[in-house]
């Protein structure tokens, strides 16, 4: 196991110094649920190192295209490729940080036993987490600062810090992908920012993929933007095009998002 | 009042109220946080088919109601997975035809049927030693599947998804959940009968939940209510000469009401002193 994670780290560096790799690569992909499109023939490439986002509507399929890398949604037609493999069988880790509505605030569970749950996995059934657990539970607690409110329970906690929590426990396993569902939602304007700031420094580890559907809540820091609604609207840039967005959404859109002025001046090293 | 503890009756009582205690607490508060009381209903009603074929049949109604309790739960998992029934129509199918099929085969057996009451609404006093033994197997296999899947099943009713995500079996770990939801059916319907069950799984896991922040105390305090509830119930019905399954649940009612209403003033205190 451990070898196998230095082995993928170093071919992660060669690749870096040349071209980068490919991370996800969606080819024609389109699902159906009961005859209801979700996805139609979407076209998706994300290298390794991206801070990529994708925005669109209510129900335009954002949390079927994440389901769908991560191998809980299989597409009626197309190919999808998760480092090479079929999502299931990918290779390197992919950590997952659901809509923040997905659980029970009334939940007892304290954000130590949250994060502790990024160490599941079929081969740790029958057996109490141990030290290494609890080790790389605490690592992942450190990098999204939050060691100290680990016994507090989940509910307690103010959106922003959920998000941490929950991030954390996808960074538990140390995965060479993280996808996002809405982690704006229910984190007011200055938390966005933070939460930014830690995924921007994340994305030098990882991919990262995040959807939405506030155009306000995807920032400067993303460096790919994409348009969906049922299909994926891109140009390889940050920069999209009014009519992209206004057929993602089907109607007129007041450009604010993207290059909006931040009120927090993003930092430089 | 000791005195009464010398009667084999009355310990046998207390015992089943003991064990039946333990398996509401711990299996009670799945139910609770992950919201299946409903499909708890459901399933305790259907065990009313199997207390009816074993009447008919002649067999243990206890074994009856096991038989039933397990295949509503476990043919409820797949209806509601396989089929387009929306989860709350399948239980109340399932609830229903239950009932139906157990006034049937009632009515079937030749003869009146004495204690089919004391199945409907419980009455702890004729426990047989028999039964102790099923109830304490039954027991022993709630607590050792809790303790092997304590963590995917703590996942499981948290965020199911992210435990898919994980590679954690989750459809079979439901299935588990079932299960054990039915064995602790089976374990409670001497004490307060297949009627009253869902309020012995529910409210002691509910006053639990007031006081603490973790699934696992939760349990704790969970037995360590229902088991004083069940006990202290059993001693009330005695002295008063009334019911000892609705007793038990009006305690419990009672309890859960004064813990919400004491929660309640002293949040209230608690607000006006910072305020």
């Amino acid at each position: 196991m451990r070898q196998h994670v230095s082995e993928s780290t170093k071919a992660k560096d060669t690749h870096s110094t040349t071209v980068p790799a490919e991370v996800v690569n969606l080819r024609e992909v389109s699902v159906d649920y009961d005859g209801v499109i979700a996805l139609e023939s979407v076209n998706l490439s994300v290298q390794e190192n991206d801070f990529f986002g994708i925005i669109g509507p209510n129900g335009g399929g954002k949390s079927t295209l994440l389901k769908v890398i991560l191998g809980l949604v299989s597409p009626q037609q197309g190919e999808v490729a998760v480092w090479g493999q079929p999502p299931l069988k990918s290779p390197r880790r992919v950590g997952y940080v659901p809509q923040h509505n997905s659980f029970d605030r009334d939940f007892p569970i304290t954000v130590w036993n949250v994060v502790l749950m990024g160490r599941l996995s079929r081969a740790h059934m029958f057996r109490a987490y141990d030290r290494h657990d609890r080790e790389n539970a605490l690592e992942a607690l450190r990098t999204v600062g939050m060691t100290d409110l680990r016994k507090r329970p989940i509910g307690s906690l103010s959106g922003g810090q959920q998000q941490r929590a929950f991030i954390a426990r996808a960074l538990v396993r140390d995965p060479s992908l993280l996808l996002l569902d809405e982690p704006m939602a229910n984190v007011d304007s200055g938390t966005q920012e933070e939460l930014y700031e830690l995924l921007s420094e994340l994305s030098h580890r990882m991919a990262i993929m995040m959807v939405s559907h506030d155009l306000s809540a995807i920032s400067v820091y993303v460096d790919k933007i994409a348009c969906l609604n049922r299909r994926l609207y891109y140009h390889g840039s940050k920069e999209i095009p009014a009519e992209d967005i206004e057929a993602a959404y089907g109607c007129p859109i007041e450009l604010l998002a993207h290059g909006m002025p931040h009120r927090v001046l993003r930092r430089h090293d | 009042m000791l005195s009464i503890l010398s009667y084999d009756f009355m310990q046998n009582a207390l015992a089943a109220g003991i064990l039946a205690g333990i398996a509401c607490g711990v299996v009670g508060t799945y139910v609770v946080v992950k919201r299946m009381v409903f499909i708890s209903g459901g399933v305790s009603h259907a065990t009313f088919g199997g207390i009816g074929l074993a009447y008919l049949l002649g067999f243990n109604p206890m074994l009856g109601a096991l038989l039933f309790a397990v295949a509503a739960a476990l043919g409820m998992g797949v209806i509601t997975r396989k089929t387009k029934l929306s989860e709350d129509t399948g239980i109340g199918v399932l609830w229903a035809t239950g009932m139906a099929l157990g006034v049937i085969f009632v009515g079937l057996a030749s003869g009146y049927a004495p204690d089919l009451f004391s199945y409907l609404f419980g009455n702890i006093l004729t426990v047989q030693r028999g039964e102790l033994l099923m109830m304490l197997v039954l027991d022993g296999v709630i607590i050792a599947t809790v303790l092997a899947f304590y963590k995917e099943l703590l996942a499981v009713c948290f965020d199911e998804e992210f435990a898919r995500v994980e590679g954690i079996p989750t459809a079979r770990l439901q299935m588990v959940l079932l299960a054990l939801i039915a064995l602790t059916i089976v374990t409670v319907i001497r004490v307060v009968g297949i009627v009253l069950v869902i309020a012995l799984l529910t409210i002691p896991p509910a006053i639990a939940r007031q006081y603490t922040k973790s699934l696992s105390s939760m349990m704790r305090l969970a037995v360590a209510v229902s088991v004083s509830l069940s006990v202290c119930g059993i001693a009330l019905s005695y002295l008063l000469n009334i019911a000892s399954g609705a007793t038990i649940i009006l305690l419990s009612s009672a309890a859960l009401l004064t813990v919400l209403l004491t929660r309640r003033v002293r949040a209230g205190r608690a607000a006006k002193n910072t305020g």
